[in-house]
């Protein structure tokens, strides 16, 4: 039996992730991680792709896991957890372990997207039951902000500056929710920490499914996004207001938007209060800065008329 | 009862693989390899083995799936050979680092570029600092052997390292030979039950895996990764004992040919030993006191011992299937090293031979222990390092 989503029941789980970590202030990515354990009924093991998450979380002789944790490497969180789960399920049909499991994987957009990419795509197409949870804040800013393919047109980062001549990146994100669906996984969503009922609801609805199951988190950083240290669950909400992060989810290839704003509030309120946006707002760039808001309109259009289709 | 087979390298340690039938297995293609694994995968479609297949879409990913399922509690196996390896590289570090004892026949094949497909030792020898025991095979039936016993030597509680089992591309993996097979359940018994340390599947004690260690604690880290690596020479001799009251056949850190009163040896890994003792036999039959040293651990590398061994001899050639450019090849330099602490220590030279799958001729060692001979005259090295059966 679920746990019903009340912040009343809620507060009575336990922090999976403890206090403690090493997490920037006002950092949304442990947010979203505790969302996503405390959303998580069973007994669980967790994989971490190489990143903020797993530097702040587990150094040398302190954890913040209360669950089985495993980071190997930056590229494989789905490989490393692909390699887990078999075990279990050897294991399991072996009689040698009798208790339900779940695996989830947390990567950011760097090791998700970008160098991560295969190994996902591979575990996503063996079938492994998993969820593959991307903690999203659009650059590697373990490292201290470049560029990722999931980066926003038109972002200032430390490997696509906006200088004088080139104006920050000039490249869209890549849709990777979609890509992820089109593994004919049962299930991919994306999700925001601003809407956490929907975003755990999401977490449990992947859990109802056997097999790989994707999901997409926005979670800002304030030092990548350079905009306050108190404002990431405004910023996400933001993101989906302006529908730069719409909330949807593809369950058996079935597209559904989970959330519509009441009202579309145009991008450029998502983009002013932060400082990686900055120079969009300056004489010369008003082109860059309109190409934004047609992407993120043209985006919206297509994810509604794949709701209406059914597809 | 022994059962005596003709089989392939290739075939003999799918073989002992099913016999010691472990948890999981990661599967991925690469030449020539290949067969071992695409056997496996039969005994596991048809039901021979429990083992669950993990099949990968790189060999990184094989490597990253094979030590999460080695983590997570369990027997764990995988096989590659050249780029697959060169692939695996950064998680060989990890799953050693992590002390999981994941095991992997490794089919040793030259590396790109050019691209080559045939048999060189540069693979292992290019990930011989990775933290992984290396135990490496003349033919099938060491090939067979060395498999089976590096579970015991991986799996050893005071050791949990992963360990290769290297053995010559094409000429070992794809050529049939006479061997014999072990019954099941010997291999079985000698395995004995994989013994669990700290799983992350015991939900009830939670561990965390892979920690970030910084200045403070990682350089006391490795120390204590190299010294469990020295405790690895005598729990490879103590399996082999075992091992031998089991099959009969007798192995030690390194094989020696007529090397206690030779005045020349060459060192040599692999199926060239075989041809290379043929040559000293010749030689011995023309009263040359010709010898050879076959390294089998080569990860923890036995230094005393080696030189131990070759502390009477006059002249040694290292014969490296390898190459370090600008350098001396893998070998020499651990003979090297090896001999320089004795006060009086024979002349070396190194060979490069048989790259890329070039063959490895009786006529080329017939010109190495001439030359050897000549150097234990005169006492005077030409060259230290030249390419042998090379066209120029």
């Amino acid at each position: 039996m679920a746990t019903p989503l009340t912040l009343k029941e809620l507060s009575k789980k336990e922090d999976l992730l403890t206090h403690g970590h090493r997490m920037c202030s006002g950092c949304g990515a442990p947010v979203v991680v505790k969302m996503v354990l405390m959303a998580t009924e069973h007994p669980v093991i967790a994989a971490n792709a190489t990143g903020c998450l797993e530097v702040s979380t587990c150094i040398s002789e302190y954890t913040a896991w209360k669950i089985p944790w495993i980071h190997t490497a930056f590229e494989n969180a789905a490989a490393t957890l692909s390699g887990v789960e078999t075990m279990y399920r050897s294991l399991k049909k072996q009689g040698k372990i009798d208790k339900d499991v779940k695996f989830i994987a947390f990567g950011g957009d760097g090791g998700t997207y970008d160098i991560g990419f295969q190994s996902l795509s591979g575990a996503m197409e063996r079938g492994h039951d998993m969820i593959y949870v991307c903690y999203d804040n659009g650059a590697y800013m373990n490292t201290g902000i470049q560029r990722s393919s999931a980066t926003p047109l038109g972002a200032d980062t430390t490997t696509c500056p906006a200088g004088s001549v080139i104006p920050g990146k000039l490249r869209a994100r890549k849709n990777l929710t979609k890509i992820m669906a089109a593994h004919n996984i049962p299930y991919a969503a994306q999700a925001s920490p601003s809407h956490w009922m929907d975003l755990m609801k999401k977490v449990q609805k992947a859990h109802s499914y056997e097999g790989p199951k994707f999901l997409n988190i926005i979670a800002p950083c304030n030092r990548g996004w350079r905009s306050k240290t108190n404002d990431a669950i405004a910023l996400s909400r933001m993101a989906v207001n302006t529908c730069y992060w719409p909330l949807y989810e593809i369950e058996n290839g079935v597209t559904k938007i989970t959330s519509t704003p009441k009202e579309k509030i145009p991008v450029v309120e998502f983009m002013k209060p932060q400082g990686r946006f900055k120079h969009l707002f300056e004489p010369g760039n008003e082109a860059l800065l309109q190409r934004v808001q047609v992407e993120v309109d043209a985006e919206w259009e297509k994810l509604k008329n794949a709701e209406k289709c059914g597809c | 009862m022994a059962k005596v087979v003709a089989v392939t390298g290739n075939e003999a340690c799918a073989n002992a693989l099913r016999q010691v039938n472990p948890d999981v297995c990661g599967i991925y293609p690469i030449t020539p390899q290949t067969d071992m694994m695409q056997r496996y995968a039969s005994y596991i479609s048809d039901g021979k083995v429990k083992t669950e297949p993990i099949l990968v879409e790189s060999e990184h990913s094989s490597m990253s799936a094979c030590i999460g399922a080695s983590a997570a509690g369990g027997r764990v196996i995988t096989a590659t050979s050249s780029q697959g390896l060169a692939l695996m590289w950064e998680m060989l570090h990890i799953a050693s680092g992590d002390r999981l004892p994941i095991i992997m026949p490794v089919v040793n094949r030259a590396l790109s570029a050019p691209l080559n497909i045939h048999g060189d030792h540069s693979d292992a020898m290019g990930c011989r600092d990775t933290g992984w025991i290396q135990i490496w095979s003349e033919n099938a039936q060491e090939a067979y052997d060395n498999t089976i016993q590096a579970f015991r030597v991986g799996e050893h509680m005071d050791i949990r390292l992963p360990v290769m089992v290297c053995m010559d591309g094409f000429i070992i993996s794809h050529s049939i030979e006479r061997m014999e097979y072990l019954e099941d359940a010997e291999v079985q018994n000698f395995v004995g039950e994989f013994q669990n340390l700290y799983p992350l599947l015991d939900l009830d004690k939670p561990k965390s895996y892979g920690p970030l260690i910084l200045t403070d604690l990682y350089h006391e880290y490795k120390r204590a990764q190299h010294e469990v690596m020295l405790k690895v020479k005598n729990v490879v001799l103590d399996v082999a004992k075992d091992f031998e009251k089991m099959s009969g056949r007798k192995y030690g850190l390194f094989e020696t040919y007529r090397l206690e009163d030779a005045d020349i040896a060459l060192v040599i890994l692999n199926s060239a030993a075989g041809t290379s003792k043929d040559v000293v036999d010749d030689f011995r039959s023309r009263g040359i006191k010709a010898g050879l040293l076959k390294p089998r651990l080569f990860r923890p590398f036995p230094y005393e011992e080696i030189a131990e061994a070759l502390k009477n001899t006059k002249a040694v050639c290292v014969m490296d299937r390898s190459d370090s450019f600008g350098g001396y090849g893998p070998l020499f330099m651990e003979i090297s090293s090896a001999l320089y602490q004795l006060q009086q220590k024979p002349a070396l030279i190194n060979k490069i031979y048989g790259l890329g799958g070039r063959d490895y001729l009786p006529s080329h060692g017939e010109l190495v222990f001439n030359e050897l001979n000549e150097i234990a005259k005169s006492g005077k090295i030409n060259i230290i390092k030249e390419y042998i059966g090379v066209r120029e």
